[in-house]
């Protein structure tokens, strides 16, 4: 626990850092820190508005995905190349949603810690799964939506497949670390 | 690719709706989602300026210009379109930086300021440079030192050691951002990007 709280402590000892760190040494650097703050802030709502459109129209779809019933179908679909490549079935819902949405495989991992134990081999490699994949539907969206990128060319694809990656080095390095 | 995406999501939920019996679960997520996204934006909106705010600060400091020279020979090699001392490789370094030890909130706006500055280095506006897609993929497999998130779930479960999981994931997110970037140099060479451009506006 106190490890935990260690690690916590250090994210925010960072964030701090950053935060407080960054205007100081701009101020040994002699400059008018908060005329630059403000000017690189006006810059903020504007790019949001900007992605409020991508932001609808892909969470809206990923919604209707989680309701529907089709996340764990899929899953059912994956389960045989899955188990081949060595990723257990209990793995299967967190790596479908994960590409999609990230409050979904939030839920899906917190739920799995209290099914099978914190202290469990699948906690931990739900855990480490979500570390090492990200919500890629939603970057692209995001990062593309901001700039007005229409053709992705082979981002999806690379995003994918570093998402696939991250997932089977996650379970197994777990099955090696922890088992 | 978005198009494709998008619609395919549309319509198999439609149709796993209807065969789940769950189509008014659907109707409700839509009008769930809708606001949820404009809540995700809202929230976004005080961090990102925040955090722009921040990074003025710290590009009038020079101090972007030295974590980019300190992360040059890498940038270098994975961005040879951009030149040496463009903006966006101070942001696109920045980002990383806040992937690396878990700064969500500060990775996005970071992210979204790099591709900007792609994106004047585009000549084909609304089409994605080879350094956007590389940048994007590790981006998306970005190599993790903090994974607040995950640690924070484990000890609310009362793990015994949570931070195991720091150096599984350490380990897991390396072997991903190298296949991610041995991935995009192979897509690349099969995405010839003049080749493209051409084909689509002939």
């Amino acid at each position: 626990m106190n490890i935990a709280n260690f690690s916590k402590d250090i994210s925010d000892i960072i964030f701090l850092l950053l935060i407080a760190g960054i205007p100081c040494y701009g101020v040994f650097r002699k400059v008018p820190v908060f005329d630059s703050f403000v000017e690189g802030a006006k810059e903020g709502f504007p790019l949001v508005i900007r992605i409020l459109p991508f932001l609808v129209g892909m969470i809206v779809a990923i919604g209707m995905l989680r309701a529907s019933g089709a996340i764990e179908a899929l899953g059912y679909v994956f389960s045989g190349l899955m188990s081949m490549l060595g990723v257990p079935q209990e793995m299967l819902p967190l790596a479908i949603a994960r590409p999609f949405s990230g409050s979904a495989s939030n839920a899906i991992l917190v739920d799995m810690i209290h099914t099978y134990g914190a202290d469990s081999l699948y906690a931990k490699m739900g855990a480490t799964i979500m570390g090492s994949t990200e919500t890629t539907f939603y970057v692209i969206a995001v990062y593309f939506g901001a700039i007005g990128i229409k053709k992705t060319r082979y981002a999806v694809p690379a995003g994918l497949i570093a998402d696939i990656a991250g997932l089977l080095a996650a379970v197994w390095i777990c099955r090696w670390l922890f088992a | 690719m978005l198009n494709i995406v998008w619609i395919s999501l549309i319509i198999v939920s439609v149709v796993f709706g209807i065969i789940n019996g769950r189509i008014h679960e659907v109707v409700m997520a839509i009008t769930d989602s809708s606001r949820l996204a404009f809540d995700v934006a809202l929230s976004m909106a005080g961090m990102m300026t925040l955090w722009l705010g921040i990074m003025k600060i710290a590009e009038d400091a020079g101090l972007v210009d030295l974590i980019t020279r300190l992360l040059q020979p890498l940038l270098r090699r994975l961005f040879p379109d951009v030149p040496k001392d463009h903006p966006a490789m101070g942001a696109m370094a920045l980002n990383i930086a806040a992937n690396m030890l878990g700064l969500v909130n500060a990775a996005t706006p970071f992210g979204i300021k790099a591709m900007e500055e792609l994106n004047k280095l585009n000549p084909f506006a609304g089409t994605a440079t080879n350094a956007m897609c590389m940048f994007l993929a590790i981006n998306t497999s970005s190599v993790q030192l903090v994974p607040a998130s995950a640690i924070a779930f484990l000890s609310a479960a009362g793990a015994k050691s949570p931070t195991d999981i720091v150096f599984s994931t350490f380990l897991a997110t390396s072997c991903s951002t190298i296949v991610a970037i041995v991935a995009v140099f192979m897509l690349q060479r099969r995405h010839k990007y003049k080749n493209e451009i051409l084909s689509e506006h002939c």
